[in-house]
């Protein structure tokens, strides 16, 4: 291939917020390949200087349009940490209930309406509701779940109510419980519909060796606080989480970038699968089976199925957590707090990653110094060294212009970036 | 589509985000059961969010974001010379928004704060009728799915939307909630514009004013029950300026 390529990608589409992809081949040979985030930022950690910490969560939700439980619960926990604040055990399960709705959402999002155009060669999912009835079904149910849960835990999917410092301001009443229950059985075939569409998918062939990071769990797959493990062996603790995500600031990225014990490293279902595995409902580990997916993986596509995995582990363990929940008292729903000088971390498994908020806050209850470290920035760095060895691959197969555009869209798009909520 | 017998117009719409999180973006493609009958009213040209197609013929434009940068701000008056309805989306877009609490600090001290010495493209936070002309503002933070449907019916049929006017009190006490100011929370209900079915107090949190203001709000008596109340001046402020809403009031 001596013909001199240029690829320039303004503005992906189907990813959240804005990104550019660039590659310019000449020779034969890479020149210049580089995934620059171009999102304005929008300074979260300047306005919450001097916000009073009952307001936080609130604020920090806006962060992101897609994982706003998961900020909301970063940021409450993070207080609840520096305080120590012990919130009471129903609110501890509706919270967790909260994320799980927010991760089968988020999952579902990406997986029909940015992934499944490029396996079915569409620009979006809006024509394939007109030619696959039964995908459209499936995506209402199991999309539509999703929301009806967040409405019930959070107040709604996008920018919750409910998540406040001490617990949540209510728990929804056993007759509401029991009404999800019965669609959330309604939605489980439904899940098996979508991994028996997405399964006969072929994703790329391509690996590259990547260090995964994420929380570590101890008796169950983690989603809300915990150490923090990657699979090069380091482990650290929550307040530790610096150490974990070392960020740094590029030309080309109004992110940040991050590094640990490589140059890069990766976040998100692809490293909860893979350092969790053993953790997962025996139902998700029969849907890893049936995709033939082992932990250990390097192909970045493949986070694709790790998604299918965790949403099929977030349904069955939301069952058995509502049903605790019918069979318990639920009246005590937030612990009240005196607020004094301290600073706290919290960390939870957003749907893309690993995500930490850091406040100091002040004797009067104010944050003095804040601190987010969003799973997209964490992940910027892998996808641009995996472009580059993607599109190296790729010029050794002779690939011409029109696949390799192809193919890096859809590497960028396996990770699901949140690129608003890495720039915020 | 045909609608009483009459055949309708299948505007072509884009939708465009800037400084902001996309969960306005995220609402129009949330209400999935609705999401065939929205898409039979409307051709998507330009979505980049959730669409690879990017045309540039599209009639109706909806704005979600505050702009803060001068790129930003040029390529929203190319849009608006494009489009013959410009919608702004949610509280960024109509108010400045969340964004805007940025504006609390000199601008060199929020780069520093984020980015040390690196530069970085950044301006003050404006609304987009501060750019642009607007034909449309759709409030909320997030916008609530089931208005811009509404709202999308409105601009196919070609009426013009009359929003309420009255306050989120209102809509509040017609779905018989118990008022949060009894559970001891500040509440910007009576002064915010309705439309949102009471969303907050119904989940037991005092409206935030998302909505911007109601017409007529009369915060006088707003300010004098929140005193009477015993919430500190500060509390009442932090609150009133979280979304930009009250600027002018």
């Amino acid at each position: 291939m001596d013909i001199p390529v240029n690829i320039k990608i303004d503005h992906l589409a189907r990813v959240e917020g804005h990104g550019n992809i660039k590659i310019r081949i000449e020779n034969g040979k890479l020149a210049e390949c580089a995934w620059e985030v171009v999102e304005t930022p929008r300074f979260f950690e300047v306005m919450l200087k001097g916000l009073s910490i009952e307001m936080t969560p609130l604020l920090t939700a806006r962060i992101c349009g897609i994982c706003s439980i998961s900020h909301a619960l970063a940021s409450a926990r993070a207080i609840e940490r520096a305080l120590k604040i012990e919130i009471p055990k129903p609110a501890q399960k509706a919270r967790l209930l909260a994320k799980h709705a927010e991760t089968l959402q988020s999952h579902a999002l990406h997986l029909f309406f940015l992934v499944a155009p490029d396996f079915l060669n569409t620009d979006s999912v809006i024509p394939i509701m007109e030619t696959h009835p039964q995908v459209a079904e499936t995506t209402i149910r199991i999309k539509g779940f999703a929301n009806r849960a967040s409405d019930l835990f959070a107040g709604r999917t996008t920018h919750p109510i409910v998540i406040k410092v001490g617990g949540l301001t209510q728990i929804p009443r056993k007759r509401q419980l029991r009404e999800l229950v019965k669609d959330l059985d309604a939605t489980i075939p439904y899940l098996q519909k979508a991994i028996d569409f997405f399964k006969p998918f072929k994703m790329p062939d391509f690996a590259r060796e990547t260090e995964f990071v994420s929380l570590k769990g101890v008796d169950k797959y983690p989603f809300i606080g915990g150490d923090l493990v990657s699979s090069d062996g380091v482990c650290k603790k929550e307040d530790d989480y610096r150490a974990m995500t070392n960020e740094y600031i590029v030309d080309f990225s109004t992110s940040k970038f991050s590094s640990l014990s490589r140059e890069s490293f990766a976040v998100g279902a692809l490293a909860r699968f893979n350092n969790n595995y053993d953790l997962l409902h025996p139902m998700a580990k029969e849907v890893a089976e049936n995709l033939n997916l082992k932990p250990g993986i390097h192909n970045p596509f493949l986070c694709n199925h790790a998604q299918l995995v965790e949403c099929m582990h977030v349904i069955y363990e939301f069952r058995e957590i509502i049903a605790e929940l019918i069979d318990s008292d639920t009246s005590e729903c937030a612990s009240s707090y005196n607020v004094k000088k301290c600073e706290g971390v919290g960390v939870v498994e957003a749907p893309r990653g690993i995500l930490y908020h850091y406040y100091r806050i002040d004797e009067a209850g104010k944050i003095e110094k804040a601190d987010c470290v969003i799973p997209t920035g964490q992940n910027h760095a892998n996808i641009h060294y995996d472009l580059h060895a993607l599109v190296e691959e790729l010029i050794e197969q002779n690939k011409d212009e029109k696949e390799i555009t192809r193919l890096a869209q859809m590497l960028v798009r396996a990770y699901d970036p949140c690129i608003s909520c890495s720039v915020h | 589509m045909k609608y009483l017998g009459i055949t309708l117009a299948k505007p072509k719409i884009g939708v465009f985000g800037f400084t902001g999180c996309e969960g306005c973006q995220l609402q129009i493609a949330n209400n999935e059961e609705n999401l065939k009958d929205l898409f039979g009213l409307i051709e998507v040209v330009n979505f980049r969010e959730i669409s690879s197609e990017k045309r540039g013929d599209y009639e109706i434009a909806f704005i979600e974001g505050s702009i803060t940068t001068e790129k930003e701000a040029k390529n929203l008056k190319n849009i608006r010379e494009q489009a013959g309805i410009l919608v702004a989306i949610g509280a960024c877009a109509c108010l400045g928004g969340v964004n805007n609490m940025k504006s609390r600090f000199p601008l060199q001290d929020v780069v520093k704060e984020v980015y040390g010495a690196h530069s970085i493209d950044t301006g003050p936070v404006r609304k987009v009728r501060e750019i642009v002309s607007v034909d449309v503002e759709l409030p909320g933070c997030p916008i609530s799915k089931p208005e811009f449907e509404w709202l999308v019916r409105h601009l196919v049929l070609g009426i013009e939307p009359q929003f309420p006017k009255y306050p989120v009190c209102v809509e509040c006490k017609q779905r018989l909630n118990s008022c949060v100011f009894d559970m001891g929370m500040i509440c910007l209900g009576p002064v915010t514009r309705a439309g949102c079915d009471a969303v907050c107090p119904r989940n037991r949190l005092g409206c935030w004013g998302c909505r911007g203001s109601s017409e007529e709000a009369n915060f006088e008596s707003l300010m004098e029950i929140l005193r009477e109340k015993g919430f500190s001046e500060e509390h009442i402020a932090e609150r009133i300026q979280f979304f930009n809403a009250f600027s002018g009031n």
